[in-house]
């Protein structure tokens, strides 16, 4: 049986992911040009990850 | 530019802000934008039922807190990002809707919150109405009728000089049920990102165009201002919206791979996977 995985290794993707796409919703909302910049990098981050380990074959 | 006075469904009046002129010509309340759009709001069934879709996106909050819930114990054996493909149909939509549902959770959680938010908009400006701007009037309320009202050119210019480094984002003329019988209110935004989706109210005597009062908005009406971009999306520019756009496709296959799950609940097999899950996580922490 495989080993129980640790807090962080369950959690540590989840909550960078989360603490990214907030700051992003925030980043556009306080700046424009740079701060709407940030915000698509940020949003992607969830998209990416989401295609990145949903569509790959292994 | 094109001014639309409130939210997204009051019936309202388009107005050319240069000119002045009606938009008679803007798709006012037809078209399919429109259907959709009256369908996410209230399913054309009025302020119930954009209560009721509040209520919903209660719920939806609740499933979202349950689902994070969960997570941990479904994921104490599996890597993040693993998606069981090999075996059965539902394992792997398990797999999917535990990873689309925890990348999409903080952006889901956002839309949720200041979707529900924005279903009590009717309330909340009632509120204001009711409240703030009722209280703002009171001491006028025994002057007779406004005769004729006073140069609107005057009464923005008045209420420039107590926000000079604020824009009119509309004005409420007498009468109508933003402003008080005998004064304008001049609704002033700022001119940062951020402040420029908020409002500070300013009222003007209709007849002599001099300022009355200005208040802040209560910070109830703040929240729903600053819920409406982060509900819709539309605060980044077109990058932002096809992002959105995006999310939603993410967040619906989390639905309906919920929904799923759930159906199959009723199989035996996944009830057994499930129940072999959580019989290890028990042997685990004794």
């Amino acid at each position: 049986m495989k080993t129980s995985l640790t807090g962080i290794q369950i959690w540590g993707m989840p909550v960078l992911l989360g603490l990214v796409s907030a700051g992003g919703l925030i980043a556009a909302l306080l700046f424009d040009g740079i701060g709407d910049a940030v915000s698509w990098l940020a949003l992607a981050a969830p998209v990416m990850t989401a295609l990145w380990y949903g569509v790959r074959r292994t | 530019m094109r001014y639309r006075f409130w939210g997204l469904l009051d019936s309202c009046l388009a107005a050319d802000a240069r000119t002045g002129d009606y938009l008679y010509q803007y798709p006012l309340d037809q078209g399919i934008m429109n259907v959709v759009l009256r369908l996410h709001a209230d399913m054309f069934a009025g302020l119930w039922g954009t209560l009721f879709l509040g209520f919903m996106g209660l719920l939806l909050g609740a499933s979202l807190v349950s689902g994070v819930v969960l997570y941990g114990p479904f994921m104490r054996k599996l890597a993040f990002g693993t998606v069981r493909r090999k075996q059965s149909a539902p394992l792997k939509w398990l797999d999917l809707h535990n990873l689309l549902g925890i990348v999409t959770l903080v952006w889901f959680l956002v839309v949720g919150a200041t979707g529900v938010i924005n279903t009590l908009a009717t309330p909340i400006f009632g509120q204001w109405q009711s409240g703030e701007l009722a209280d703002m009037i009171a001491p006028y309320r025994d002057r007779p009728p406004v005769q004729e009202l006073g140069s609107v050119q005057k009464a923005l210019d008045a209420a420039r000089t107590v926000a000079p480094d604020m824009s009119l984002s509309f004005m409420a003329f007498p009468g109508s049920s933003f402003a008080g019988p005998g004064h304008f209110v001049a609704f002033m935004q700022g001119n940062s990102p951020l402040t420029s989706k908020l409002l500070k109210p300013v009222l003007i005597d209709a007849q002599t165009g001099l300022v009355v009062e200005t208040r802040e908005l209560p910070w109830y009406v703040t929240a729903l201002l600053i819920s409406k971009p982060l509900h819709f999306g539309e605060h980044g520019g077109l990058p932002l919206k096809i992002i959105w756009a995006l999310l939603d496709i993410l967040s619906i296959a989390v639905l309906g791979s919920g929904l799923y799950l759930w159906l199959k609940k009723r199989n035996v097999s996944l009830e057994a996977r499930l129940g072999a899950l959580l019989n290890e996580k028990e042997k685990d922490s004794a």
